[in-house]
């Protein structure tokens, strides 16, 4: 019961953390894509700005694989 | 052969496709021989051993603390469990080795570069490191508005120093620890078992909010030093509401304030577990068979590759948000 509990709240934690990511990150290559279009000539600006915010949302989600991994391999 | 005596042989060298390509077709017959060679010449004392994957993830996560045992002598933690016992006053010593010498590391190319620096046509190095220090000038002169002569250097240190704090994750996984290992068992003569060793020092919360809190210190300084120390009060408790909002007020400011070093700190320190975790998981493959061994290989070779952008941008995220806290502690609200 407690081993299935443990997969249960890995599997929660590294969906629900995808999740998240898979709507910041489209939002956030959408509106990247739209700005490039508008001006073209800002994209390398844009780009770098992009990525940072790409680490900003990616690190969230990115912790909740680490920990999930760990409950999953190491104490289940 | 079991699949387990495989895996510890195979993770010595853990190299890739290629290496186990090689290892499954050195291990497919006649292999015994072989590997009774290769494991005696690394570690002689535990030819025939066996691990579990659980127990292999715990040995990678496990720090070389030393500290103060139980009986009140001094020397390292031969387990997870009497590493905990130590308590506060314990060192990491693999943690504040590495990035001792990766700092001096650093300091030593980049010192090496600046004295031989020349105004004509430049050499390798020195266009290497001119490249990487107009980098940081423009991000700190992006960033930074406020007169400071000390932010450009620190970023430059912290962009530098995390970067290769973080590089070390692209290490073959077990290079280092078996190094480590054959080192304590041959010229310490220590239990294999109790030698562990974490590459990275940015997997080690410790460095993290170490450097996190060093950031948080200047944030702190610069603060009072601009503002008065009235005027850091005055921001901390009069800003959104007015003075009639002041419990408020101050409940929100302070965890805004207290949030920044330890975002900080966690942000690096859970992209590189979570790596550092995965490098881990793609290790144990190897140790099951030639098709999952290449197919490990292969994802390994992926998240190598993916690796490099997340460890760079991790340090230049860590870096940026440095300059931009030290900027707002610099700004005058009026």
């Amino acid at each position: 019961m407690e081993q299935a509990l443990l997969y249960i709240a890995g599997s929660l934690m590294m969906g629900l953390g995808a999740l998240g990511a898979a709507v910041g990150i489209g939002i956030l290559g959408g509106r990247f894509l739209e700005g490039a279009a508008r001006q073209p000539e800002l994209i390398p600006m844009l780009r770098t700005q992009f990525f940072i915010v790409m680490g900003l949302v990616d690190a969230v989600p990115m912790i909740a694989v680490g920990l999930a991994m760990y409950i999953l391999f190491a104490v289940a | 052969m079991d699949s387990n005596h495989r895996d510890v042989c195979n993770r010595i060298c853990s190299f890739g496709v290629v290496a186990t390509a090689i290892d499954d077709w050195i291990y497919s017959d006649t292999a015994d021989f072989v590997i009774w060679k290769f494991e005696s010449g690394l570690k002689p004392k535990m030819a025939s051993e066996t691990i579990t994957s659980s127990e292999y993830i715990r040995h990678h996560l496990q720090n070389l603390t030393f500290g103060q045992h139980h009986d009140g002598s001094w020397g390292l933690a031969h387990n997870a469990q009497e590493a905990a016992d130590m308590g506060f006053w314990a060192i990491n010593v693999d943690t504040m080795g590495m990035s001792i010498v990766l700092g001096l590391l650093m300091a030593w190319f980049f010192r090496r570069v600046a004295k031989k620096v020349e105004a004509g046509v430049p050499s390798g190095a020195q266009n290497f490191a001119e490249w990487i220090i107009d980098f940081i000038n423009d991000s700190v002169r992006g960033s930074f508005s406020g007169q400071n002569n000390m932010v450009a250097p620190l970023a430059f240190t912290i962009f530098i120093w995390i970067f290769l704090m973080n590089l070390m994750d692209l290490l073959p996984i077990d290079l280092v620890p078996e190094a480590a290992k054959w080192t304590g068992t041959n010229m310490f003569g220590m239990d294999p078992h109790s030698v562990f060793f974490k590459v990275v020092p940015t997997t080690d919360p410790n460095a993290t909010f170490g450097m996190a809190f060093g950031v948080f210190a200047l944030v702190l300084y610069y603060s009072v030093k601009m503002k008065g120390l009235g005027g850091f009060i005055g921001e901390l408790t009069l800003q959104p509401f007015g003075k009639w909002g002041m419990p408020f007020n101050i409940f929100l400011e302070g965890v805004g304030l207290i949030a920044k070093p330890i975002s900080l700190a966690l942000r690096l320190f859970g992209n590189m577990y979570a790596g550092e975790m995965i490098f881990i998981l793609i290790a144990i493959m190897y140790g099951a068979g030639l098709i999952l061994g290449s197919f490990g290989g292969l994802l390994q070779i992926g998240w190598a590759i993916f690796h490099i952008l997340i460890i760079t941008l991790q340090a230049f995220i860590f870096m940026t948000l440095t300059i931009v806290y030290l900027d707002m502690a610099h700004q005058e609200h009026h």
